[in-house]
C-alpha cells in the first residue's frame, strides 16, 4: 500500500506502520479466498440466491448480525454513545432483540414453510401483483440508496485513515465486495458475514477494554461523565449525567421532555413499530434465515443472532462513551466547540469518536486488527445490501414482470449482471452522497417509511384470512404517505422541508411517523378488506396461520433435540437476559 | 417442508440430510486461520514491537489480544475437527409454486 505513495494523499487521521497493513492485508486475502472457495460450491441459482437452503444456525444467526453490523451501525451508534449515553441501547435491546425473537418464533415459519425466495415474494403469493411491486421496487430502490452509503463511509473512512483519495478508495472496495459475491453469491457474503463478524469484535473488544482501563474502570467512566455534564457550558446541551448513565426513561435519545410520554415512545414507536417493521420484513435480514438448512435452524437463525446482539451495545456504544470522555477533540465538540480535523477534513464530528479513540489508544498491530474490523462492517453492509437486491431483482423484478420461463443458467448470470449493475450505480450514489450528505440523510430516512406499514401488512396478512389482496397494497401505500405527511408536519424529519406543524423533532419525529404509519395500515386494510373479496382459502396454505396445517409450520424433528437447541427456549432466556439488561443499565 | 418423511433422524440441524463432501471450505478453518495469524502477529508485536505504554494505559495490549486470538483460533480449529461440516446432497427446488413463473432447471455444467 505505501507503493501507493506516488498518488496525491491527504494527511492520514491516524499513522498506520507496515504491521498494521500486513493485518489488513491478510484480511482482504482471506475476504477473497472466501469468495473463491465459495465459488466451487455455486451450481443454480438456489446455491446463489439462497446458499443452496444448507447453512447451519450459527452461522445464519451471526451473519444475520453481522448484514446489520454496517457502517452506519458502528459509527452511528457510538457517535450516539458519545453524544447521548448509555440510553442508545435502546436501539439494541428494546429496538431490536424483541422483533428479532418476534420474527424466529411467529413469522418465519411462514417465510421459510412457504418456501418463497424473498419477502417480496412473500407479498406475492399473499397479495398479489400490487403490493409486490410496491415491496419489490421500494426495496430493490432502497438496497441501492444504501449500499452507495454504506460505500461512500467505507471510502471516507479509507480515505481518512490510509490516505488513499476518495474515488480510489470508492473503487478498490467496490471492486472487492462485487468480485466476491459475482463468485460466490449469498454463500460467500454469509461466509464473508461471520468472518467479519469475529474481525469486528476482535477490533472493537481491546479498544473498549483498553478504553475502560485509561478512564480507570467503569466507576471512573462514570465519574468523569458525571464531572464533565457538571462542568459543561449551558449552551452545549450536553444531557444531564443520570441521563447518560442510565437508560430508561431516555429523554436524551427519544426527545420528549416528559419521562412518561419517552418511555411509551421508546417502548411503541421505537420497540415496536420501528423496529418490528425493520426486523421482521427486511429482506438483507430474513435472506440471511432462508439460507439455513432446515425450519428450526430457520428459527432459530434470529434468537442465536439476539444473543450477540445484545451485547453488541457494549463494544460500540462504550467506546463511544469514553471517547467523549478521553478524546480530546471529541470532549470539545460535546462542550459546544467546533475543532478542526476529523474523518471529513471540515471539523470532528461525533462519527469520528471511534476512529479517535483508535488513534489516542491502540498500539500498532491492534491498530491495523481495528482498521481491518472497521473495513470489515463497511464492507459487510455492502454486500448484505447487494447480495439481497440480487435476489430480489432477479426473482421478483425480471422473472416476474419482465422474462419468465427461462433456464435456471438464465437467471443465475441476470444475478451476476445485477451485482455488477447494482454495485456500479452503488459507486455513483457514493459520489453523490460525498457531495449531498443531507439529501441521502433524507433519502434514507424517507426509504425507513416504507419499512413501516409492512409490518402492519404482513402480520394482519398472516393472521387474518379475510385480508383482501386490495387491502394488501392500499393499506402499504396509505400507511407509507401518512409516515411521509407526519414527517413533513413534524420538525426536522426532512431537514428544512418539514413545517413543523407537530412540535416533535429528532427521533419522537419518526417513532410518531412510524405509528402513524401502522395505524393507517391496520385500520384501511380491514376497512377495505370488508369491502373487497377474499382469496379462495385453498391458495392461502402456509400463507395464513388458519389455513395452514401445524405440522408447516414447526418443525417436528425438533423436539428430539436438547432443550438448549430448541426454538422456544432459546427466545425465551433471550428474552429473560434482555429484561435483566434492562433493568441492570 | 415434508417433515414426516425425516423423523427418523435425530437431529434436524446436521444429521437430516445424508453425508457429502465435508470439503475444505469450512468456515470455521477459515475463521480459525485469520485469528490465529492476527493472534501470532500480535503476540509477537507484543514481545518484540513498541509497547505505546502511554497509549493503553501501561498493560501490554498487543501481548494480551494476541494470546487470546490464539485460544480462539484453536476454538475454532478444533470445534471443526471435531464436528466436521455436512453438506446436504440434495436440496429441494423452491419450484413447485403454480403462481411463480417457474425456470427450467437444467443441471448447470462445470
Amino acid at each position: 500500500m505505501h507503493a501507493l505513495a506516488g498518488l496525491p494523499t491527504a494527511d492520514t487521521l491516524i499513522s498506520a506502520n507496515a504491521v498494521d497493513y500486513v493485518i489488513i492485508a491478510l484480511y482482504f486475502v482471506f475476504v477473497l479466498g472466501i469468495g473463491v472457495m465459495a465459488r466451487r460450491a455455486v451450481s443454480d441459482s438456489i446455491d446463489f440466491f439462497l446458499s443452496g437452503r444448507s447453512l447451519p444456525a450459527w452461522v445464519t444467526g451471526l451473519a444475520f448480525i453481522s448484514a446489520n453490523l454496517g457502517a452506519v451501525e458502528i459509527m452511528g451508534m457510538s457517535a450516539n454513545g458519545a453524544e447521548l449515553g448509555i440510553s442508545t441501547v435502546h436501539y439494541f435491546w428494546v429496538g431490536a432483540i424483541p422483533a428479532m425473537l418476534f420474527l424466529g418464533v411467529v413469522m418465519m415459519p411462514f417465510y421459510y414453510g412457504s418456501k418463497v425466495r424473498s419477502v417480496p415474494e412473500f407479498m406475492f403469493r399473499r397479495f398479489g401483483t400490487g403490493a409486490h411491486l410496491v415491496n419489490a421496487l421500494s426495496f430493490a430502490l432502497a438496497q441501492l440508496l444504501i449500499a452507495g452509503v454504506n460505500l461512500y463511509l467505507l471510502g471516507s473512512i479509507v480515505h481518512a485513515l490510509l490516505g488513499w483519495p476518495l474515488w480510489l478508495a470508492l473503487l478498490v472496495a467496490a471492486a472487492i465486495v462485487l468480485s466476491y459475491i459475482t463468485l460466490g453469491g449469498l454463500s460467500a457474503a454469509i461466509y464473508n458475514e461471520v468472518l467479519q463478524f469475529f474481525v469486528i469484535v476482535a477490533a472493537l473488544l481491546p479498544l473498549t477494554l483498553i478504553g475502560l482501563n485509561r478512564v480507570g474502570g467503569v466507576q471512573g467512566l462514570k465519574d468523569r461523565l458525571t464531572e464533565f455534564a457538571a462542568s459543561a457550558p449551558a449552551s452545549a446541551g450536553v444531557p444531564p449525567a443520570e441521563q447518560q448513565l442510565s437508560s430508561w426513561p431516555g429523554q436524551a435519545l427519544s426527545g420528549f421532555e416528559s419521562p412518561f410520554w419517552s418511555v411509551v415512545g421508546i417502548v411503541f414507536g421505537l420497540g415496536f413499530v420501528l423496529s418490528f417493521g425493520y426486523w421482521t420484513t427486511n429482506f438483507v435480514e430474513v435472506q440471511r434465515a432462508m439460507a439455513s438448512n432446515s425450519m428450526s435452524a430457520a428459527r432459530k437463525t434470529p434468537i442465536i443472532g439476539s444473543f450477540a446482539k445484545m451485547f453488541v451495545p457494549f463494544i460500540v456504544i462504550v467506546p463511544g462513551m469514553i471517547a467523549a470522555v478521553l478524546v480530546k477533540e471529541i470532549g470539545e465538540l460535546k462542550a459546544g466547540g467546533s475543532p478542526p480535523g476529523g474523518a471529513s477534513g471540515e471539523g470532528v464530528k461525533y462519527n469520528d469518536s471511534l476512529l479517535l479513540l483508535m488513534r489516542d489508544i491502540l498500539p500498532n498491530g491492534l491498530l491495523g486488527v481495528a482498521i481491518a474490523g472497521l473495513l470489515a462492517a463497511f464492507m459487510a453492509g455492502m454486500a448484505a445490501n447487494i447480495s439481497a437486491f440480487n435476489t430480489v431483482f432477479s426473482y421478483d423484478l425480471w422473472q416476474r414482470y419482465i422474462r419468465k420461463d427461462h433456464s435456471d443458467d438464465y437467471y443465475l448470470r441476470i444475478g451476476r449482471l445485477a451485482t455488477v449493475g447494482a454495485t456500479v450505480i452503488a459507486v455513483f450514489t457514493a459520489v453523490i452522497a460525498s457531495s449531498f450528505s443531507n439529501v441521502m440523510d433524507y433519502l434514507q430516512s424517507l426509504f425507513g417509511f416504507f419499512n413501516a406499514p409492512l409490518f402492519a401488512t404482513f402480520i394482519l396478512g398472516m393472521f387474518w384470512k379475510r385480508m383482501t389482496a386490495t387491502a394488501g397494497w392500499v393499506g402499504l401505500s396509505a400507511g407509507t404517505l401518512s409516515a411521509v405527511l407526519v414527517a413533513f408536519l413534524s420538525e426536522d424529519a426532512f431537514g428544512s422541508a418539514s413545517l413543523g406543524v407537530i412540535p416533535v423533532g429528532g427521533q419522537g419525529a419518526a417513532f410518531i411517523a412510524a405509528s402513524a404509519a401502522f395505524v393507517v395500515d391496520i385500520a384501511l386494510s380491514v376497512v377495505v378488506s370488508l369491502f373487497t373479496r377474499p382469496k379462495p382459502a385453498s391458495e392461502l396454505r402456509g400463507l395464513v396461520y388458519s389455513e395452514t396445517p401445524r405440522e408447516d409450520l414447526v418443525d417436528l424433528e425438533e423436539i428430539r433435540l436438547p432443550w438448549y437447541r430448541r426454538t422456544l427456549p432459546l427466545a425465551g432466556i433471550s428474552l429473560g437476559l434482555v429484561i435483566v439488561l434492562n433493568f441492570l443499565f | 417442508m415434508s417433515d414426516q418423511h425425516r423423523l427418523g433422524a435425530p437431529d434436524p440441524d446436521e444429521k437430516r440430510v445424508r453425508r457429502h463432501t465435508a470439503g475444505a471450505f469450512d468456515i470455521r478453518n477459515f475463521i480459525g486461520a485469520l485469528l490465529g495469524l492476527y493472534g501470532v502477529i500480535l503476540t509477537l508485536m507484543g514481545i518484540f514491537g513498541d509497547k505505546a505504554y502511554d497509549k493503553t494505559g501501561n498493560i501490554d495490549a498487543n501481548l494480551y489480544a494476541g494470546l487470546v486470538l490464539l485460544l480462539i483460533s484453536a476454538f475454532f480449529f478444533g470445534w471443526a475437527r471435531i464436528k466436521p461440516i455436512i453438506v446436504p446432497e440434495h436440496v429441494e427446488p423452491a419450484d413447485e409454486d403454480p403462481t411463480r413463473p417457474a425456470p427450467r432447471r437444467r443441471p448447470r455444467r462445470r
